[in-house]
C-alpha cells in the first residue's frame, strides 16, 4: 500500500487535536505502574517516547533509551480487549416491587467514539477474533457492539519485537495488514501513513502530511522485515488442531501442570479469550439486582461447575482445556487459530511457561 | 438493538413436589405479548432466574403446544435451584429463552423411538415421551429405558405405570440399588436391554451421566443401531446460554447453542474424556 503522506514526530500532538475535533476520545499507549498500558490520552508528549520493553517468560521492564522513538516496544499487558469486551458489565438490572412482582430492564449499553492510537498488528487479528464471537454468532452482544461500532484505529507497525513475540508464525504481524482506518509506520523522523479505510482517508486530509520519500518508505520496510527476521519463537508449523487432539493422552500435560498455578493471568492478558462469568450482585437495600459479567477464566474450579461435579478439576484438564481449544478447536468454531503471536501469555505467566515451547513439546516441533 | 440478556417475569401457577428433592414448577410469562410470542422444541431449555441470586439453565417439560404453561423439573441442589425449591405458587421468577437444539423430532417422525434416561436426565426426556404421545400415529413404537442410582430416585412412577399399560409403548425401570418394594430390576440401565424391543433401525435418544450414555452407546452399537441415530442431550456450565460466555464449551462446540442434543458421532471423540 502506498504510503499517504508523512507526519513529523513533532505533529503528534496534531493528530491527537485533529481526533477530537472530530469527537473522540484518544486512547493510546503511555507508561504506568512500570508498564505500557492504553488508556485516556491527552497530550502527546504523554505517549512512550524513549521507552524500551524488555520482555521474556514471566518477566517485563521498561527502560529509558536515549532515543526520540515513541513505539519502539512490543506491548503491554492489555492490547484492545478491555475497550470493548470490559473486565465488567452490567446487563440487567431486577426490581422487586412491595408485591413481589419482577421488573427486568437491559442496561443501556453505553459507548463514546474512541480512537486508539497504537495499536499493534496482533491486536488488530485479536480484534477480528472478538469480532466474530462477540457480533457474529448467534445474536451480537449490545455491549461490545456499542463500544465497536464508533471506534477508530491508528495502527503503529511493529519494529520493535520483544524476544516473546511471534506473530511471524501466527500469520499477524509484524506488520498490520487490514483492520485499521490509518496505519503508521515510525522512522528516524516520524511516521509514514497510510491510510486503511474511507473514514482514514478522510482523517488524514486533516493531518499536516508532507509527501513521503521513497527512502523512508524503503527504511521503514527494512525496518519491518528486520522486525520479523528479529523474532525468536514460533508456533510449530503443523496441523496443531489435528496434533494436540491426538495427543490429548500425552504425558506433558501432567508435567506442565507441575509448572502451571492455574492463576489464569494467561487467559487475562490474552486479547482473544473471551470466557466471562454472570453473576447476581443485589443492591444493599434489597429492592433490585444486577446481573453483572465479569472476565472469568478456564483455570477457574467454577468454570466447569456443575451441581457438585467439576469437570475439569485439576489443573493438567485445565491447561489442555486452554490450549486445545486456543490453538485447536478455534479452527472450527471460527475457522483459524485462537493465537496471534502476542506473547503476553508468555511474559505474564508468573512462571513463564512458553505456549510456543508446550505446542513444540505436545504436537512435535516439526513440519507436517 | 436485540436484548440477549434480558429476563421476562413468570408467575409460577403450580408447584409440584416430584421426589424428596426434586419438584416441578409450572410457570407462565406474565406478560401476554411474550407469552404469546414464545415458542419452543422438545429438548430445548429456559435460563430461570432466582432473584438477587443467579440463573440456572433448566430444561422445559412440558408440551410444546400447551400454549399455558412452562414446567421445569428441577432437583435442588445448588443456591439457585435450593431457592427456587423454597419458591410458592405465585412466587414470580425470571425466565429467558427458550435455548439451544432440541430432539430430532422431524427425522423420528415414522421411525420406532427408543429412549434411554438415567437419574434426572429423565427430564428433558419426558417432554419428548409426551410429545410422542401426544401425536402417537406419527411415531412407531416407543420404547422407554429408564435407570436410576438408588430406587428411591425414581420419580413420576404412575406416569411409567401409566404408559407402560399403553399400546405399542414398552417400559423398563432399572436400579443400581434396590429397595423394598422396587418392581424393576436390579443393576445399570443397560440390563434392560435384552428384553426390551430395540429394534433394528430405531431412533434413540439418550439422557442421563455420561458414563452412563457412553455404556449405552457401546451396547447399542453391538445391537446393530447405527450411530447417526443415537442422539445424546448433554449438560455444561452455563452462564450465558447464547454462545458468548464459554463456560459450556466440549472441544469444538458451544452446549448451550450447538445442543444440548447432539448427534453420536458429533460428540463420539470427546465423549467420556475426562475434562472436556
Amino acid at each position: 500500500m502506498a504510503a499517504t503522506g508523512f507526519l513529523l514526530r513533532g505533529h503528534m500532538q496534531n493528530l491527537l487535536d485533529a481526533l477530537r475535533a472530530a469527537g473522540y476520545r484518544c486512547v493510546g499507549p503511555q507508561v504506568r505502574d512500570g508498564a505500557i498500558i492504553y488508556d485516556t490520552l491527552s497530550q502527546a508528549d504523554d505517549l512512550p517516547w524513549g521507552w524500551r520493553d524488555e520482555q521474556k517468560p514471566g518477566r517485563y521492564r521498561l527502560g529509558r533509551h536515549d532515543s526520540p522513538w515513541g513505539f519502539a516496544w512490543a506491548n503491554g499487558p492489555q492490547g484492545l480487549k478491555p475497550l470493548l469486551f470490559a473486565s465488567a458489565d452490567t446487563l440487567q438490572t431486577a426490581r422487586r416491587t412491595d408485591e413481589g412482582a419482577l421488573h427486568f430492564e437491559s442496561a443501556t449499553p453505553h459507548a463514546i467514539a474512541t480512537a486508539v492510537l497504537g495499536v499493534r498488528a496482533c491486536d488488530l487479528a485479536a480484534l477480528r477474533l472478538q469480532d466474530q464471537h462477540f457480533l457474529e454468532g448467534l445474536v451480537p452482544d449490545p455491549h461490545y457492539a456499542a463500544r465497536r461500532a464508533d471506534l477508530f484505529l491508528i495502527a503503529v507497525h511493529c519494529t520493535h519485537p520483544a524476544a516473546t513475540c511471534f506473530c511471524v508464525s501466527t500469520g499477524d504481524g509484524p506488520r498490520a495488514e487490514h483492520g485499521f482506518d490509518l496505519a503508521l509506520g515510525e522512522t528516524e523522523e516520524g511516521f509514514l501513513g497510510t491510510a486503511g479505510s474511507a473514514a482514514g482517508a478522510g482523517f488524514a486530509k486533516r493531518l499536516p502530511l508532507r509527501a513521503a520519500e521513497p527512502r523512508e518508505q524503503d527504511a521503514l520496510e527494512a525496518r519491518i522485515t528486520a522486525a520479523a527476521a528479529a523474532q525468536q519463537r514460533s508456533l510449530p508449523a503443523r496441523d496443531l488442531r489435528a496434533a494436540l487432539f491426538a495427543n490429548l493422552r500425552h504425558p506433558r500435560w501432567e508435567e506442565v501442570a507441575t509448572r502451571c498455578l492455574s492463576c489464569g493471568n494467561c487467559t487475562a492478558v490474552c486479547p482473544s479469550c473471551f470466557c466471562h462469568a454472570q453473576s447476581e450482585e443485589p443492591t444493599l437495600d434489597g429492592l433490585s439486582s444486577m446481573s453483572v459479567r465479569r472476565w472469568d477464566s478456564c483455570f477457574t474450579q467454577g468454570h466447569s461447575a456443575i451441581h457438585g461435579i467439576v469437570i475439569r478439576a485439576d489443573t493438567r484438564q485445565r491447561y489442555r482445556q486452554w490450549l486445545t481449544h486456543k490453538l485447536g478447536s478455534w479452527h472450527d468454531q471460527y475457522g483459524r487459530s485462537g493465537c496471534v503471536g502476542c506473547g503476553r501469555c508468555i511474559t505474564w505467566c508468573p512462571v513463564g511457561i512458553d505456549i510456543t515451547e508446550e505446542a513444540a513439546g505436545i504436537c512435535g516441533s516439526g513440519h507436517v | 438493538m436485540s436484548e440477549p440478556h434480558l429476563m421476562h417475569e413468570a408467575v409460577i401457577c403450580e408447584r409440584i413436589q416430584e421426589s424428596p428433592t426434586i419438584f416441578t414448577l409450572r410457570l407462565a410469562f406474565t406478560d401476554p405479548e411474550h407469552k404469546a410470542r414464545y415458542r419452543f422444541q422438545p429438548g430445548q431449555f429456559n435460563m430461570v432466574g432466582l432473584y438477587g441470586v443467579g440463573q440456572s439453565p433448566i430444561s422445559i417439560v412440558s408440551d410444546p403446544e400447551d400454549e399455558h404453561l412452562l414446567d421445569h423439573t428441577i432437583r435442588g441442589l445448588g443456591r439457585v435451584s435450593l431457592g427456587l425449591s423454597r419458591l410458592a405458587p405465585g412466587g414470580r421468577v425470571g425466565l429467558r429463552g427458550p435455548y439451544g437444539r432440541g430432539w430430532p423430532l422431524a427425522a423420528a417422525e415414522g421411525r420406532n423411538i427408543v429412549l434411554v434416561t438415567g437419574g434426572l436426565g429423565c427430564a428433558p426426556a419426558v417432554s419428548v415421551i409426551r410429545y410422542i404421545l401426544r401425536r402417537r400415529e406419527r411415531f412407531g413404537h416407543l420404547t422407554i429405558l429408564q435407570g436410576v442410582k438408588h430406587a428411591d430416585d425414581l420419580i413420576w412412577r404412575q406416569q411409567y405405570e401409566r404408559w407402560s399399560g399403553l399400546p405399542d409403548v414398552y417400559v423398563g425401570l432399572a436400579a443400581d440399588v434396590s429397595a423394598p418394594g422396587w418392581f424393576g430390576q436390579v443393576g445399570p440401565v443397560t440390563v434392560l436391554f435384552d428384553r426390551a424391543p430395540i429394534a433394528p433401525g430405531s431412533l434413540v435418544m439418550l439422557c442421563g451421566p455420561e458414563m452412563m450414555m457412553r455404556a449405552v452407546v457401546e451396547d447399542l452399537r453391538h445391537r446393530g443401531i447405527d450411530e447417526n441415530d443415537i442422539w445424546l442431550s448433554m449438560e455444561r456450565n452455563m452462564h450465558c446460554a447464547v454462545g458468548l460466555c464459554g463456560h459450556c464449551q466440549i472441544g469444538p462446540y458451544f452446549v448451550c447453542r450447538n445442543g444440548p442434543v447432539f448427534s453420536y458421532p458429533e460428540l463420539k471423540a470427546l465423549l467420556g474424556e475426562r475434562g472436556f
